[in-house]
């Protein structure tokens, strides 16, 4: 049920009509004046009418979990990235670009498996350079789709191979040439990367520029993973998006 | 606060490792009705709809526009929309309002409407029409042939072992993407060779996955996803139109589709518009049947976690699948996503659609175990086989399978696997060992099967796209390496693509090739005695569980 302020002025006006009624039974009136809705508007904490709507609401005493309805954002603030600059095309074939989410090391700082966000960054620059190629960071503000920012992160690297990582810790590899929903691999279940999975996205996209032949990173499946966690996926996705800033495109995000 | 004995004992029941969130419409966490959802409405002018659902035509939202083109029988729509959604709700419960009578109803009605119908009708009600709505007069059922390892043998033994517990369609698909052409291949070989006539697909990106249909190594498509709002479309770089479009490229070469949708896909995107998850999926029906679409798969499908989590979401489910089957659609109703640590919850869940019967009860049981399925699991997997024919056999329910022989089953897996060996060696493809083979036939999952060479599997895939190998190649190779019987079954599964009487609505195929539809078999469920019948034959094959006691033993 969705406590909207006009529900609130409903069940606050049978509050108060239950007082008067009651308080009239009582011999006592408490209300200075009659009108009901000023009455509601004087009170001066809300959360107490919230609380006492939602006791009512459900007959049930009262709830140890807020109710987050009537709210239409996660964050109320938006980070501003105006006077961060655009990143650019790459040139160096060694180069691989990793683009990351808008909430990245912002708003959220680990992954929903709980690995911070510097050490995923870390470990996936760590493979890239092992195998002697150049990683480059840029934040993707212009969509929270990881097969699209993959892919345009590959678009922006000199060597025309990206590596897409949500703030929740999904990751793709993709290749510039590739179709928007293809890649070369994919990582959808968060929850179950380490940090060793994240060097070894980064190993495997430098070999895609050396031309080796690449043998993928096993593939993991837990399927208890989805009832767990879709709920969480699906917040920290929200978070994500709502940083997006499509004018500003893509951001070059260095030494974060 | 010193806890109790009980409650620590609760906290750790499956149940509660589960997630559930409270209702948030802004955010889209709300299953059946959101304060935000708009109010039916129509306005049909000069035969064009101008007014939908509380919008003016210049308002409208792609999605708004494409339905109000294609979706909506604009004869039937001011009548339809005069009657209550009550009435209407009531004619869906009805025995003695034919299915024919609805559909006519129901054509006529927007997507408000119709999600402001589903609100009137309980779980039960909606079992009841679903029995009486579904499209085919038999129920179906949809197997997912998936590995850990991509292994195209292993796809091949437990397809044939699929088929031969009864699933008329298989779909596959793969943790590295380019195996798709072997693991296709694998699919079609080991099907033919489980049961003759079943249906094959393989999950894929879309252009691949059209690719592979046009050269026969599929036999179906099912991964053409629908969202309910404009920005999630968008995301994914589509429209209405060009999901109708690529639903046009199918049905030129002869291919049966359905489409993809289900609640909860567009709160995980985070672009709901505040609006409930039937309301949505409602939308995306109307869009799947404005495309000409045959049918849908849905029932949340891979979000199940979103509707799961809030209250009344399971309802939401089987309201959606229900919505499916009242805009004539084929239903492939899901359970095929793992939805809860809870065996009870689980359960629970599926009888919602293993009752009434669907087209396809699940559109992806796991017939590998569970930690092989790569749609992240199924909800009921290879080791739930035996409670399955155990729930079909208490309840005199056709659920779609049958109980095997262990002899049987093994003779069809090493043949699968024997003729992917063949073919591969045939067409120059990636070697297949005998030990292989061997450890696929007696195998029950990846776990006890040898590892393959994934880089030279994966340089021969790219051969087979690169060569242009087809269905007719498979068919060839297995002609050329002793196969009769299977090349002969797989040529026969490429002739269904001239003959097209497949692509009618939830059309599958018997093992003589026969199609069974909506169009030739259609539901004519009209209450007690009427319909489709658990009896015969199949009756006292479901009645054969292997472990019966024999009185002669004690």
């Amino acid at each position: 049920m969705q406590i909207s302020e006009e529900l609130v002025r409903q069940i606050a006006e049978a509050v108060v009509r239950q007082m008067k009624a009651q308080n009239t039974q009582d011999g006592l009136d408490l209300t200075p004046s009659g009108n009901v809705k000023n009455t509601l508007l004087d009170l001066p904490d809300a959360a107490a009418v919230r609380k006492q709507v939602r006791e009512l609401a459900s007959g049930l005493g009262e709830d140890d979990i807020p109710s987050m309805a009537g709210r239409t954002r996660i964050n109320e603030r938006k980070t501003d990235y105006s006077s961060y600059p655009k990143a650019e095309k790459g040139t160096d074939p060694k180069e691989v670009v990793i683009g990351v989410g808008a909430a990245f090391q912002r708003e959220i700082k680990k992954t929903i498996g709980g690995i911070p966000l510097e050490e995923v960054l870390r470990n996936v620059k760590a493979g890239i350079e092992e195998e002697g190629m150049v990683p480059r960071v840029v934040k993707i503000l212009d969509t929270s789709d990881v097969g699209f920012m993959a892919l345009e992160s590959a678009k922006l690297a000199g060597s025309g191979i990206g590596i897409g990582i949500q703030s929740k810790g999904t990751t793709v590899i993709s290749q510039k040439d590739l179709y928007p929903l293809s890649n070369l691999e994919l990582f959808p279940q968060a929850p179950l990367m380490t940090p060793e999975t994240y060097r070894h996205i980064g190993k495997n996209a430098a070999k895609y520029v050396k031309g080796e032949t690449v043998t993928p990173v096993p593939s993991v499946n837990d399927p208890m993973v989805r009832p767990k966690y879709q709920v969480k996926a699906a917040i920290m996705h929200i978070a994500e998006t709502e940083q997006l800033s499509p004018e500003l495109g893509i951001i070059e995000w260095r030494d974060q | 606060m010193k806890r109790s004995k009980r409650f620590e004992i609760l906290d750790q029941r499956p149940v509660n490792k589960d997630g559930y969130i409270n209702e948030w419409p802004e955010m889209g966490f709300v299953a059946m009705d959101s304060p935000y959802d708009p109010k039916p409405s129509v306005r049909v002018e000069n035969g064009k709809i101008v007014e939908l659902d509380g919008k003016e035509q210049e308002d409208f939202d792609f999605l708004d526009q494409f339905i109000a083109d294609y979706a909506i029988n604009t004869d039937r729509a001011e009548s339809s929309m005069a009657m209550s959604s009550l009435e209407i709700a009531r004619k869906i419960v009805d025995i003695d309002t034919p299915r024919k009578d609805v559909l006519r109803i129901i054509s006529g009605i927007t997507p408000a409407k119709m999600k402001e119908v589903i609100n009137q009708l309980n779980v039960v009600e909606m079992m009841m029409g679903m029995q009486k709505m579904r499209a085919r007069k038999k129920p179906g059922n949809q197997a997912h042939i998936t590995n850990l390892k991509d292994d195209p043998v292993q796809i091949a033994a437990d397809a044939a072992e699929g088929a031969l517990r009864g699933f008329a369609e298989e779909e596959t698909t793969m943790g590295v993407a380019r195996y798709a052409p072997l693991d296709a291949m694998g699919l079609l070989i080991g099907s033919q060779a489980g049961r003759p006539g079943v249906l094959t697909q393989c999950s894929a990106e879309e252009a691949t996955e059209l690719e592979l249909g046009i050269r026969g190594l599929t036999t179906y498509a099912e991964t053409l996803s629908v969202y309910g709002t404009e920005k999630v479309f968008i995301d994914g770089d589509d429209t209405p139109y060009s999901k109708a479009f690529l639903n046009s490229a199918y049905a030129s070469r002869g291919l049966k589709v359905r489409f993809t949708s289900g609640s909860g896909s567009e709160v995980l995107m985070g672009s709901s518009e505040k609006k409930s998850m039937l309301y949505l999926e409602c939308r995306c029906l109307y869009v799947t049947k404005g495309a000409g679409s045959q049918g849908i798969q849905n029932g949340s499908v891979s979000c199940i976690g979103i509707p799961g989590a809030v209250p009344a979401g399971i309802r939401e489910v089987l309201g959606e699948n229900l919505v499916a089957a009242l805009l004539g659609l084929e239903c492939a109703s899901s359970n095929d996503q793992s939805f809860s640590n809870s065996d009870m919850r689980r359960t629970a869940r599926t009888m919602l659609e293993f009752l009434p019967g669907t087209d396809f009860i699940f559109s992806g049981y796991a017939a590998e175990p569970n930690y092989d399925n790569m749609f992240a699991g199924s909800n009921f997997d290879a080791e739930d086989f035996d409670d399955y024919n155990v729930f079909q056999r208490d309840m005199q329910v056709d659920g779609g399978l049958r109980p095997v022989k262990e002899a049987d089953v093994i003779a069809v897996r090493n043949k699968a696997a024997r003729a992917v060996q063949a073919v591969f060696r045939q067409l120059g493809l990636a070697e297949v060992t005998d030990e292989q083979v061997e450890a696929i036939t007696y195998a029950h999952g990846s776990r006890d099967t040898l590892p393959r060479d994934v880089a030279a599997d994966l340089m021969s895939a790219e051969d087979v796209m690169k060569r242009g190998i087809t269905g007719v190649d498979v068919v060839r190779a297995l002609a050329e390496t002793g196969f009769t019987d299977l090349a002969e079954n797989v040529l026969a599964m490429l002739e269904q693509r001239v003959i097209g009487d497949y692509m009618q609505t939830a059309a599958i195929l018997d093992k003589n090739f026969k199609v069974m539809s909506g169009v030739n078999t259609p539901n004519d469920y009209l209450g007690p005695g009427t319909g489709y019948r658990l009896e015969g034959e199949r009756w006292e094959e479901i009645k054969r569980i292997p472990h019966r006691i024999n009185p002669m033993d004690i």
